[in-house]
């Protein structure tokens, strides 16, 4: 096969993959807010509610595709596809078995956020674009949002990036394979060290998939859906779909770094070699549930206390805990080789 | 600001220059703008009608300095319907109708106000069945509204799941409220002289199966999932505060005022129905910020519950409605008569020439004066806390735009 044939397979195997993520999103978000909050529609639309999504889809289908005059056309059209081709091109890069992914890059995990951090860059076009102040209040939150954000988001991955001295994704999850202790899988969420950068990263990775209690440029009880405001049909359908696809790259993430990847403890290899992309998608789909969870309890925190966690808090934790795993590896060998 | 549609805004109304910044509450800070050599440009966005938090027509002018609020106007007249006008129209039995539509949350307690002024005016003595039934359909309206006003203020902060829980308990409520008046929502239950018709047969153990759910289950379910959690506290706490000169100043009555530390309370200062033979603590708040508002108003709701107990418990024998003629002529009079409704002081006042329908009627509604105050201690807030200050003080634009 040629190469060029190849890479275009693999393009449309992850278009495949998030346009299938996303309607097992949707479906999952209105079945799990479903029984969260009581509602009737998503648990009775269908066995099992699975028709909410088709009936989701097609409503999104068959509605007029309205575009303001103050908006900025090119820009207006411009901005789903910012969002879009950011969060299609971050699958590349994710391991869902040793073997099965579309790229092996040796700086994967950065070019995951890489990719990623484009997408408030969509949403700030976006709001600009809509010619709505509430949409250009969204957009620059997001924006300042990214900003604030970025930083100990990728601080808070460096402690792994120095424990396993690698950056490529499908090498930090060989490093977690096996048991410590005999029981203990060796993911990094078990590791002492690392368990505050979990958290750094956790909250973060909230704020930068625009996740509730952090959906600061949606926000639609105070901006009105922000950036969005303006958005209708299929448009509105397409920033969705990266949303959820971003939702999905996440906590793909999260699952890699912190979770084993697609390693199982206790299971011979075969077998777990076997199951690696079905456990992979397992794990990743039991953090997007745990997102769903925290979005259909908490209320939204204000813009200001967000910046401040960012800048005041966040920062000076993630470069301490990068000194700290510095120090444990350099100057204590030993300490690294058991913990690590 | 050259765009034509902004002429409004560029003819002077509002722009540049215009506003010196406001005094800031103590707490807060300013972003620095408009430095040296950077021109900046206040914005003026519309919160309402269409915004969410506006909960319907409210439609607050907003000029901000970036996210944070200069002034705020607020414009009211999107829902008008003249109920004041419309009464002088009608006969004095309706008027409980038209009081369904003012407070539309809370209609008994309208109700009740419209009777009890009818009843001054006619000198009619009210059986004291019917002064019982009044207070325990009053007590459940009450906790249906301070509901509706928890649902809606969990969804000003983002939350979704606690509006459907409070959803969920009003369901019930007006389950019970149907069995009692035959509606849901515009009841027309308290009629001069006394209550449409007699509690239905085995309400009282629905109502006391209610009242168990709603203060083991229901209230601390509640207060787990909003009062408890910390993001919500930090949103509110210090947020919006009115203190008590400022609150006895802008006329604020109810759960607003009792936030600010005022204990007045027209249940116990005017009494009114069954309330003399009652026992409840009127909860007053301290700071009269957001929290306290929601403090005071979730204690209403335990006290409402308490109070529905004794009534079901002691609910005298006796007529439920006292006797009075077919068309009502007051003798030429005038009579204010207040209840205390969910958003605060609900007054009638009724002036009467001797025929059967009133010559004037106007209507006391206590979130026009909780609105006014909002212009005074919104500026110097972030639109995020516009959003929750709107919320706590409870407006109910169905009265304000009587």
């Amino acid at each position: 096969m040629s190469p060029v044939i190849a890479s275009v397979l693999k393009v449309l195997a992850c278009l495949a993959l998030m346009l299938a993520n996303g309607v097992v999103m949707i479906w999952m978000l209105r079945k799990v807010l479903g029984h969260l909050h009581l509602r009737y529609g998503p648990l009775e639309m269908g066995p099992s509610g699975i028709f909410q999504t088709t009936m989701d889809v097609l409503k999104l289908l068959t509605k007029e595709d309205v575009m303001p005059r103050a908006a900025d056309k090119a820009l207006f059209w411009l901005a789903p596809l910012v969002v879009f081709v950011p969060s299609l091109a971050a699958y590349a890069a994710l391991p869902f078995s040793s073997s099965v992914r579309a790229v092996r890059l040796d700086a994967g995990l950065l070019y995951t956020f890489t990719a990623l951090s484009f997408v408030p860059l969509g949403i700030l076009i976006a709001g600009w674009a809509s010619g709505n102040k509430w949409s250009l209040l969204g957009g620059m939150r997001a924006a300042g949002q990214q900003i604030a954000y970025e930083v100990p988001l990728l601080l808070s991955v460096l402690p792994i990036v120095m424990l396993t001295g690698t950056a490529d994704l499908g090498r930090i999850v060989e490093a977690q394979s096996g048991v410590w202790a005999g029981f203990v899988p060796r993911w990094f969420i078990f590791d002492p060290l690392l368990l505050p950068t979990f958290a750094v990263f956790l909250i973060a990775a909230l704020i930068e998939s625009n996740q509730t209690p952090f959906d600061m440029s949606e926000a639609e009880s105070e901006l009105v859906s922000g950036f969005a405001t303006e958005y209708s049909a299929m448009k509105f359908g397409l920033l969705f779909l990266s949303e959820f696809s971003n939702h999905f790259i996440i906590s793909a993430l999260a699952v890699t770094l912190f979770f084993g990847g697609w390693t199982l403890p206790w299971v011979p290899q075969s077998v777990s070699a076997a199951l690696a992309p079905v456990t992979f998608l397992l794990k990743t789909y039991v953090g997007i549930f745990v997102m769903m969870w925290i979005r259909g309890t908490y209320p939204r925190v204000r813009i200001d206390t967000l910046m401040e966690l960012g800048w005041k808090r966040l920062i000076p934790v993630s470069l301490v805990l990068v000194v700290v795993m510095g120090v444990v590896i350099k100057a204590l060998p030993a300490l690294a080789r058991v913990v690590g | 600001m050259s765009d034509p549609r902004y002429d409004v805004y560029d003819a002077g109304l509002i722009g540049e220059g215009m506003h010196e910044p406001p005094v800031l509450p103590a707490g807060l800070r300013r972003a620095p703008s408009g430095v040296d050599g950077l021109r900046t440009e206040h914005l003026v966005i519309n919160m309402g009608p269409q915004h969410p938090s506006t909960h319907g027509v409210l439609r607050m002018l907003v000029e901000a300095d970036g996210e944070e609020v200069v002034t705020a106007e607020a414009s009211i007249g999107y829902l008008h319907r003249g109920i004041e006008k419309v009464a002088e129209h009608r006969r004095y039995d309706a008027l409980g109708t038209l009081m369904d539509r003012g407070d539309y949350v809370s209609g008994i307690m309208g109700e009740l106000a419209a009777a009890l002024a009818t009843e001054q005016l006619l000198e009619v003595e009210v059986p004291r069945k019917a002064h019982w039934l009044r207070s325990l359909a009053s007590e459940l309206n009450r906790i249906a509204s301070h509901l509706v006003w928890y649902g809606t203020f969990g969804l000003d902060t983002g939350a979704m799941g606690q509006f459907l829980y409070a959803m969920r308990d009003r369901e019930a409520l007006l389950d019970i409220l149907e069995a009692i008046s035959g509606q849901r929502m515009m009841f027309n239950y308290v009629r001069p002289g006394g209550v449409v018709r007699d509690l239905p047969a085995g309400i009282d153990a629905k109502i006391r199966a209610f009242v168990d759910t709603f203060e083991n289950v229901y209230l601390p379910e509640h207060h787990a999932l909003l009062g408890g959690n910390e993001i919500f506290q930090s949103r509110v706490k210090g947020i919006g505060v009115i203190t008590r000169e400022q609150a006895l100043a802008f006329g604020l009555t109810g759960p607003n005022l009792r936030a600010s530390g005022v204990r007045y309370d027209v249940r116990v200062d005017r009494p009114y129905a069954a309330y003399p033979e009652l026992e409840f603590d009127v909860p007053v708040g301290t700071a009269g910020d957001a929290w306290d508002r929601y403090v005071v108003r979730m204690e209403e709701m335990r006290q409402a519950a308490r109070m529905i107990r004794q009534l079901v418990d002691g609910m005298p024998e006796g007529p439920h409605m006292a006797k009075v003629p077919k068309v009502l002529r007051p003798p030429a009079g005038e009579v204010y008569a207040a209840v205390e409704s969910s958003r605060g002081e609900t007054g009638v006042h009724l002036v009467s020439d001797g025929s059967e329908r009133p010559y004037r009627f106007h209507y006391r509604a206590p979130s026009l004066f909780a609105l006014q105050a909002l212009e005074e201690i919104l500026p110097g807030h972030l639109i995020a806390d516009v959003v929750m200050i709107i919320g706590s003080t409870d407006v109910m634009m169905g009265e304000i735009d009587r």
